[in-house]
Order: structure tokens, then sequence, then C-alpha cells
């Protein structure tokens, strides 16, 4: 029973005590301090909160809080900063809620019901859902890590460039799903998100395309700008037009946690969410944006009622939100198991190791056990964590939809502003994030969402990049897709769904489909 | 956050000497640019470095990561700063040597536009292959390229990015400019399909690949530098492995705008020479595999002389490279 002793073994990492004996009492008093217990409270703590602020995302956090772990020992320094990107999932589907602004990619899909709970004066159940949801899935994730990181690190290896182009191809077939009104307007968002995708350097050839010779937009479009933009600044927008539609503080705020049979209704929706989200956070490349949409995908498909989704359904956040956290949590895998960052936070992890004087490769697990160990032990004791901080603090949070919109409002745009810029340090990054806030606000009044916009902004430049890596690799030849096996099995399954998708629509409701 | 508290700190600091005008340099935190994100190689170097440093000066030397345009957005915010010495930046290989010949419409000059400091710290790089790859040595390894160049594909992090501008200049060497270049974003997801074996081979930064060397899930043919690495004391050099022409390496240096005053460029170049003598910075770079510059390169006349001579080297293949 390995994993017992190596659990035994992180766990005692975690709990490692260092005495500390404070100057002022001259050496008389020794006191006993869980260091990294600590430091993993203060990484949890710090990424809620920015995962709440809007716009303030994990990897400015991390880079900016990188100095400071300089004089700590290099597992407490991690265990902090991990904590840091997972807490950031939590603290981000709160603001995803309460204001309808996704602060990472993977909250977009939490906006669709769980802010339409919100307005219903469900925002506490939401948010206890969320919480409940994610902490379920990162436990699950942890022991999955534990138990099967080693052997799942093939599946990262299985993965080229033509399986990852399957699998974005099946990706924006769930877009499809995503819509809430007019399928025709979903496809018409999925490709305006996928050209705004292809804005920026060519990464084959190095030349600029659609920049119009501006160079802030060489390194394309920012997916901060664009979401603060069409969500953040857009939400505000509208909701500054007429302001008696505060419906959240008109009607009730309702019970704070949810009720055991909105539990049960979630049990389903969260396991599945969560094997979903875990098997896609393995991947490299992001394959953890995709978790949440995949999930709300299925949540729907099988849905007795589709119809309610969008409309406030609490499996709509659910599942999701698991998916979510399941994925921030795998993805520590190909990290810890091959050295590999498979996104731009574990790029930065790798940075923070190398600082440390732990160059990461596929012998951390052998050579630094306790680092290994101790981070996955670290992950639960974090989730748990993650929980206490979070549950009391949902009657806080939806007390804040009583802030008045006067002040409100200012303090959504400044914090949006903060954290566009903190992205790049590009003051034109603002400038573009208020451009594209005018931009959604036309979206929103001609009746078109947003999400599926930035699905397909998210998908493009991968789908895109590994096309053309695939192609070059077959030497032009497109049946690379087909004949390798995952590739072709999951253009299998976009298809698929597609058909589901599209046959009610084509049958039962074609007028109401081309009429709008 | 942080730049807050220093910068109130500074505010403080000035106010409360506020008599004495005329201050010595540093008078509040120095701004170190470092064109890339946070985490990179270069951006660690910069950290471990700009440490020391803020102990000699007794300011604070604070990162500021500008990303963008294979690290030049961030040059270009440098070189246009105003040149009082509280603007400069770390760069490398890439924006000081090989950008003028990638970027037609470059807004600084490295050669004749920059006030160098110094050098701060080399990489070396390898040519590393797929584990499974038949060639058992770099001779081996080169004549099988040269034999059918298309049967191979080459990874890289993107045009500009080190292992673009090393790699083209391995495959000008070799005279097989056209072989298949795979672009990736970023080292990390190249360096997944090179384990994986669906990428031959690639050029990069002993930092990135040396644990992937160990552990055998690919193999180094030869390290492009003049001495063998501490790191992989078994990997030979191009010269000993017979292709001498192929010397290069991933360097980092400070500089900034042109016209700053004498007495900053000095009280730099001698905290960055003490950052460089100071045993567990030393340690802690020697670490990361790379390798402390020489006395001469740590001045403001042998980094600008590195620049030329490595920009004379590259600015000819970049220039007819196929993009």
């Amino acid at each position: 029973m390995d994993v017992f002793a190596n659990l035994a073994l992180g766990f005692a990492t975690v709990w490692k005590i260092v005495w500390w004996a404070p100057g002022f009492l001259q050496g008389a008093v020794s006191l006993p301090i869980p260091i990294n217990i600590l430091l993993c409270f203060v990484g949890c703590l710090v990424g809620t909160l920015i995962g709440v602020l809007p716009g303030v995302g994990p990897i400015a956090t991390i880079a900016m809080l990188l100095p400071i772990t300089f004089g700590l020992d290099p597992v407490g320094a991690l265990i902090m900063l991990a904590g840091i990107y997972y807490g950031a999932q939590y603290g981000g589907s709160t603001t995803a809620i309460l204001v309808n602004i996704p602060g990472e990619a993977t909250s977009v899909v939490t906006t669709l019901d769980g802010h339409q709970m919100a307005k219903q004066g469900r925002a506490g159940v939401a948010l206890g859902v969320a919480a409940l949801g994610s902490f379920f899935a990162g436990s699950v994730a942890t022991i999955v890590i534990a138990a099967l990181g080693a052997p799942l690190t093939k599946l990262a290896l299985l993965f080229g460039p033509a399986e990852y182009f399957s699998l974005m191809v099946m990706g924006l077939c769930f877009a499809v799903v995503l819509a809430r009104g007019s399928i025709l307007k979903a496809f018409c968002m999925i490709m305006l998100g996928l050209l705004l995708s292809t804005v920026g350097t060519d990464l084959e050839t190095g030349q600029e395309r659609m920049t119009f010779g501006f160079p802030p937009l060489a390194d394309g479009i920012d997916f901060a700008v664009l979401a603060m933009g069409v969500f953040g600044f857009a939400e505000v927008l509208r909701n500054l037009e007429n302001p008696e539609t505060r419906d959240v503080v008109k009607t009730k705020i309702g019970k704070l946690l949810p009720s055991l049979s909105e539990i049960k209704q979630c049990i389903n929706p969260v396991l599945r969410g969560t094997g979903v989200g875990a098997i896609l956070g393995i991947l490299p490349g992001n394959g953890a944006v995709l978790g949440p949409f995949a999930s709300y995908t299925i949540e729907k498909k099988i849905a007795a009622d589709p119809s309610r989704f969008g409309k406030g359904a609490i499996e709509g956040v659910a599942g999701p939100e698991s998916a979510n956290n399941a994925g921030a949590q795998t993805a520590f895998i190909p990290l810890l198991t091959l050295g590999i960052p498979p996104n731009a936070v574990m790029a930065l992890m790798v940075g923070a190791m190398t600082i440390h004087g732990i160059i990461p490769g596929p012998q951390v697990m052998t050579k630094n056990p306790d680092l290994f160990w101790g981070m996955i032990a670290s992950m639960w004791i974090g989730n748990l964590m993650l929980l206490v901080i979070n549950l009391p603090l949902v009657g806080l949070w939806v007390k804040l939809l009583q802030v008045p919109y006067r002040l409100m409002f200012p303090a959504i745009l400044i914090f949006c502003c903060i954290g566009i810029y903190s992205v790049n340090n590009q003051p034109v990054d603002v400038a573009f994030t208020a451009m594209f806030g005018l931009f959604g606000y036309i979206l929103i009044k001609l009746g078109f969402e947003p999400a599926p916009m930035l699905l397909g902004f998210v998908l493009g430049r991968l789908m895109e990049e590994k096309l053309r890596q695939a192609l070059i690799i077959s030497r032009g030849s497109f049946m690379t897709f087909l004949e390798r096996p995952i590739s072709a099995g999951l253009l299998l399954v976009a298809v698929i769904v597609l058909v589901i998708a599209l046959l009610p629509a084509m049958s039962k409701k074609r007028d109401e489909v081309f009429t709008e | 956050m942080k730049k807050l508290t220093l910068g109130l700190a500074a505010a403080f600091t000035l106010a409360l000497a506020g008599g004495a005008m005329a201050q010595a340099y540093p008078a509040r935190p120095v701004t170190m640019i470092v064109p890339f994100a946070a985490g990179g190689p270069t951006d660690i170097i910069a950290r471990i470095v700009g440490d020391h440093m803020s102990k000699t000066l007794g300011q604070q030397i604070v990162i500021e990561n500008v990303a963008g345009a294979g690290g030049t957005t961030g040059i270009t915010r440098a070189m246009t700063a105003a040149p009082d010495g509280y603007t400069i930046a770390m760069g490398h290989l890439g924006t000081f040597s090989a950008a003028p010949a990638t970027y037609p419409g470059l807004k600084y000059d490295p050669l004749n536009g920059m006030q160098t400091i110094g050098l701060a710290g080399g990489t070396p790089i390898l040519i590393v292959a797929k584990k499974n790859f038949p060639a058992k040595d770099l001779k081996e390894f080169v004549a099988a390229v040269k034999a059918a160049p298309d049967k191979f594909n080459e990874a890289h992090a993107g045009v500009g990015s080190v292992s673009w501008t090393t790699c083209t200049l391995f495959k000008g060497v070799l005279g097989v400019p056209k072989l298949n270049a795979v672009a990736y974003r970023g080292t990390g997801p190249a360096l997944n399909d090179l384990v994986s074996g669906q990428i031959d081979f690639m050029c990069d930064q002993i930092v990135s690949v040396s644990e992937q060397i160990k552990a055998d899930t690919i193999k180094a043919y030869a390290v492009a530098s003049a001495e063998r690495s501490p790191a992989l004391p078994n990997v030979p050099t191009t010269k000993e492995a017979g292709l001498p022409d192929y010397q290069i390496e991933a360097w980092n240096g400070i500089a900034g705008p042109k016209g700053m005053p004498k007495e900053a460029v000095d009280k730099l170049v001698d905290a960055l020479n003490k950052a460089l003598n100071d045993e567990p910075t030393k340690k802690r770079l020697l670490d990361l595999g790379a390798v402390i510059p020489s006395a001469e390169e740590r001045t403001p006349a042998g980094f600008q002389a590195l620049i030329k001579r490595d920009a004379d080297k590259l600015t000819p293949v970049l220039a007819s490279a196929p993009k």
C-alpha cells in the first residue's frame, strides 16, 4: 500500500511544525508554528479574494507574489502558490454568479445559470452549491492524482496535435448547445469568436494578421480583455440603462444554503462534472477550459426539461463548477509527473519551482517526494479550508448585492481596470476593454449571447495552432485526423453531439430557429 | 499591490529628504522590465540577480513583466523611457541580437541606441531529440538530417523565440534551411510532443530540458557552448562532437536607454558585479545550469561587443530564413 505510505509522508509534510522563538521574549518561550498549513491557508484566502475581484487573475497574482516566496522553503512556497490557483477557481464563481462577470475562461458557463439564480433571489443557494460541488470535485481529484497520477501521465502523452484538434472540434459542437435562444445567432457568435482569435502574429510564420499595423494587436486579443469587456463593462452599461431592473434587491435574498432536495438534485451533475473535468484537466495545452462547457452540455442534454437551462437551473451551476475545480486540480498531474506545464498558470509554477532550485522533470516524484506528496496532501486540506472560508462568506457576498449601484458600478469598473492592467502592464488593454464593453452592450441589445463567442475565441486559437501542427507533421494529409484512433473517436462524438443538437431544432422548431 | 506599497514608501522617503534636492542615485526604486511572462528563464535570472542588486543599491529593483511580440514590446518601452537610470531592462539573445533581423519595424537599436550595463547570465543551448531517434551521436544525427531533410520535424516555441533563433542557426550551419518546423506556444507544449515522439528534435535552453535528459525521456546530442555544462557532464560540446561551427548561448543581460547619467551606469555595473560575485546568488544561477559571465562580459563595453558578435552571426541566417 504505497499510496498510504506516500500520503502519510504528504500529510506529515503539510503538518510540519517550525519552532519559533520570538525575539522580544528573549528565547524564553518557543512557539510551534504549523508553517505549511498557514501558507496553505494564506494561499487559499488570497486565491478566493483575487477570484472574487473581477479581472485580477491567478497568473498576475502568482507572478506578483513569486518574489515574496524567495525566503520560504520550496514546499511551503509551492503549497501557497497552488492554493492561490485553485482558491481563485472558488472565488471566480462568486463574481460570475453575483455580477455576471467571469474572471476566468472556466467560469463563463457559471454566468449562464448562476446569475439567473441570483436574479431570482437564489444567489445563496447558487454560491453554496458551487462551493460544495467544488469541494467534492477537489477532494476526488486529489485522490485521483494520488492514486493514478503516474499512469495518467500516459494520457497527456497520447494527445498529440491531431487528437487535440479533434477535441477542440468536439468542444465547438458543445458551443451550439450552449445557446439559449436561436441556434443561428449562437453559430454567428462562435464564428465571430473564432475570427477574433485569429487576430495577432501568426504562430508559424511570424506574419501579423488583422492588426492594421497597430502594435498592441500584435499579440492578439487577451481573453481577460474580451471577457471583462463583453461581460463586465457591458453588464454595467445594461444595468445603468434601466435601474429599476434590480430584481435581486426587490425579491428577497432567500435562504443562504441549498436545501436537502436541491443537494439531491445536484449529486449526479456533480459526479459527472467531476469526472469530465478531471479527465480534461490532465490534457496538455489547457484542456481544463473545456471541462465546464462539456459538463454544461451533458447536463442540458440529459435533463428531463432542457428549457430550464439558462433560466436558473441548479444543475447548470453544480456540474460546471465541479468540472472547473476538478480540472484545476488534475492540471497539476502533467507538471508533477512529467515536468511539463499544461497551461500558463502551471508554467508559472515551473518558474516558482525553478527559482527554488527544483527543476521540474519526470523525477520530481522520486527526487522530491516530500514536495510531490506534500502538495497533494495540501490540496485536500486546501479544499477543506476553502469550504470553511467560503460557506460562511456566502451571507456576506449576498449582502454585497444590496450595495447601491452608485457605489457598486464604479467599484466593479475600477477592479476590472486594475485587473486588466495587471495582466500585461499595458494601458491600451484597458482602452480595448472599454471598446469591447460597448460592443458587448450592442450584442445584448440585439439579443446575441456573448458566451458562445468566448468559447469560440478560447478554442479558436488552440484549434488553428493544433490543426497546422498536425498538418505539418502529417505533411499535409487530412487523413491523420481519421487514422489516429483517439482523434477519430473524438470527431465521431462531435458529429453525434451536433446531430443531437440540431435534430430537434430542424424538425420541431424549424420556424422558431430562423425567425428571430 | 507591492508596487503601490513601494511607491508609497518611495514618496514618503522623498518627502523626508525634501530639503536635499541633489540626491544620490538611486533615490527611489528602480524598475527592471522583463519582456517576458513571469517564471520564464529570463524572468528567473532577473529576479535572482535583481534580488541581490537591490541590496547593493539600497533601493528595491522592481521587476515589471511586459510581455509581447517576442520580447520587443517590453524592450521598446524600456528604451523609450526617460534615461534617468530608473528604468532598465533584462533582455536576451533574441531581443538584443536577433530582433533587428526578425522584426523589420523595430523601434529600438540594440547596436547604437542603448546603454548596456552588463551580462547577467548565459544558458547553454542543447540539441535534443526524441528518445528513440536512431542516431547514436551528433555526427550520425547531422548525417541523417542532411540525407533526408523532408523526413524530420523540428519544434520551436514560435518565431523570435530562443529555440527558433538557435535552431534556425543550426539549420543554417547544416545547410538545410527548409526543414519542417512546427511552432508551439512556448517550450512546454513543444517538449510534450518531443517526449511523446511526434516531434523529432529541437534546440532549447538547458534549464528546460536537463531533467528530461536525466530521466531518459529524450536524448541530447550536444551542447552548443565552448565547454561542457556541469549540469550534464556526459553531453559533449558541438566542437567535440564534430560541429564546431554551431556555437550559441542564450544569454540574458541588462541595458537601459541611451543617455543615462554616468553615476547610475557605474552604480548598476557595480551592483551587478557584486551580485555575480555573491556565493549564494552564484549557486542559485549555477543550479539552473546557467553560466556565470566573465569579468569582461560584465562591463558595458564587453556586453555591447557580445551583442554585436551574435548579431553578426545571426543576421545573415535569420534574414534569409523561410518563415
